[in-house]
């Protein structure tokens, strides 16, 4: 209890391929977040970024690039890159600051500007880096999620027909949300004319990148309740921890796993590892759960994370799917926003978006895609480096 | 393919020879192998062993799992003209208790893969320059050989 804060206010600026600089982006959804607070930006003391890697210099120093956008007005500022997970780093740093008692209220914001096609590493002959090493060989990001999916095949006899029930179902939700970047509606005959990218998945299967911004403001209980604002939703738990050695799973960017040939395989998967910190220190458990965000990098993925979040046991997140249990209306509605199916990442906003979704839903204005009575929400993410996280929002 | 010289795609991660082998290294404190080579501090969290010695890895293991690459990838990739797509495996490895990913030979495809076969490390080029033939290391399902 003592451990958590406050949203106050949620904003995003739509996501979709605008070509704009990401400053842009961030400013409105920063604009959006402060409005929905009925906050003053003067009032905000500390503003924390997500840095996005492929806008230069800015955005090396997001938090002050955003800070100056808005006007400089003495907030102190932090910026956090780890890759999927900066978002809910750049949360986790403005909880910190908040519960040390050195800030009442901040604004947490990331936004992106991605470049078209595959995302690829720096240049120059680099075998040292790992990125490098794999895009040279030929590896690229689609064939992690490729190689995952291939073994939900192999050992729990997952189809085609359920990846593409996944996009199906993300796509029918995600139609209904103005901020999505693909509102289409796609049938499974659609998933299967697109074209394969990396046996077994499909164009349509695998996530775009997108531009977009996303911003939360968020504040100590004390201040919450100061305002008016005691019954908003609240952030229970942050989890941003690294994966366990040995490590059989071969992450991305590696070339190789680690070898357990001395320490042993751990026993707790990097994914499953993530939740299961934010469910510990929120002190509930994946029964309390009444709706889930998690990273669709691929459809197959979203299936990955469900049995990581314990909504379901190994191996049996399709037959969920299939009962119609993660579709709104079902028992554990799985991305209500649309996931990144109907979004593309937009690597620092993705996590804050997650936040912000809960956000919403949790305060019972998510409209057409409301989960009823939506109590406890949870994020899950994860990207290059060891780097992951899940967040836990209630209400 | 022409009569250039050949030359590893990445100096010092694999032996050249007929039946080549990946180079690893392997902690002198606790046994633990890695790939690619660390020979400066273990990342085993129980061991603090600075000490490493150069081993080649297996050259045989069992499909973890498989895939493909349909389209080009961005550099530094160098693809050929037209692309032609190519298989991946992700191979485990007994002893080293590891899986390693590369490319799949030519001519094999996912439709030839499957979870568990048995498979080798060959050698074949991954592209060429102006002075030589880079190769790399690829898999090879182990039955090819009788072929």
């Amino acid at each position: 209890m003592a451990k958590e804060i406050a949203i106050l206010g949620a904003g995003m600026h739509p996501w979709g391929k605008w070509g704009h600089n990401f400053v842009e982006y961030g400013v409105a959804a920063a604009r959006e977040a402060l409005a929905d607070a009925g906050v003053s930006w003067r009032d905000v003391t500390f503003v924390s970024g997500g840095a996005t890697v492929r806008c230069g210099y800015p955005g090396y120093v997001a938090g002050a690039t955003f800070a100056q956008a808005l006007g400089w007005q003495g907030a102190e500022v932090n910026t956090s890159y780890a890759a999927c997970a900066s978002g809910s780093q750049a949360l986790a740093a403005a909880r910190n600051k908040i519960l040390a008692g050195e800030c009442e209220v901040a604004l947490v914001i990331g936004a992106d500007t991605t470049p078209k096609g595959f995302l690829a590493p720096a240049k120059g002959y680099r075998p040292e880096d790992p990125d490098w090493v794999r895009f040279y060989l030929g590896i690229t990001n689609p064939t992690y999620f490729a190689l995952y999916a291939r073994r939900r095949m192999d050992l729990y006899g997952d189809t085609l027909a359920d990846f593409a029930a996944v996009k199906v179902k993300n796509s029918l939700i995600g139609s209904r949300n103005p901020r999505a970047r693909y509102r289409k509606c796609f049938t499974a005959e659609d998933v299967a004319a697109s074209a394969v990218v990396a046996d077994p998945l499909r164009l349509m299967d695998i996530c775009a990148t997108s531009d977009g911004g996303a911003a939360l403001i968020v504040s100590s209980l004390d201040y919450a309740r100061r305002i008016g604002r005691g019954d908003a939703p609240r952030v229970a738990a942050i989890s941003t921890v690294t994966p366990t050695f040995a490590s059989a799973v071969v992450e991305m960017p590696d070339i190789a796993t680690d070898s357990a040939a001395a320490a042993g395989v751990e026993a707790v998967s990097y994914r499953a590892s993530l939740p299961k910190k934010a469910y510990e220190e929120a002190g509930i458990g994946p029964e309390d759960v009444d709706l889930a965000e998690v990273y669709d990098l691929s459809t197959a993925l979203e299936l990955d994370w469900i049995e990581d979040l314990m909504l379901a046991p190994r191996g049996e997140a399709a037959a969920l799917l299939r009962a119609g249990d993660t579709a709104l209306g079902g028992r554990i509605p799985v991305n209500v926003s649309g996931g990144l199916a109907c979004f593309g990442e937009a690597v620092p906003a993705q996590a804050l978006a997650q936040v912000c979704e809960l956000t919403w839903q949790l305060r019972g204005q998510a409209g057409d895609r409301q989960v009823e009575g939506a109590k406890v929400g949870i994020t899950a993410n994860q990207g290059l480096f060891g780097h992951g996280s899940s967040v836990i929002v209630k209400r | 393919m022409s009569g250039k010289p050949q030359a590893p795609a990445i100096e010092g991660w694999f032996t050249m020879a007929a039946k080549p082998h990946l180079i690893g290294t392997r902690c002198r404190g606790c046994g633990t192998y890695f790939f690619p080579k660390q020979s400066h501090y273990c990342r085993n969290p129980a061991c603090d062993s600075t000490e490493f010695e150069e081993v080649e890895l297996s050259r045989t293991g069992h499909v973890w799992s498989y895939t493909n690459a349909c389209y080009k990838p961005p550099e530094p990739f160098i693809a050929p003209e037209p692309f032609e797509p190519y298989a991946i495996a992700a191979v485990a490895l007994e002893k080293e208790q590891m899986v390693i990913l590369g490319q799949v030979v030519t001519g094999i495809g996912v439709a030839d893969l499957k979870v568990g076969m048995p498979m080798e490390l060959v050698l074949e080029p991954l592209h060429e320059t102006d002075e030589d033939i880079k190769l790399t290391w690829k898999w090879q399902p182990l039955a090819q050989q009788a072929r």
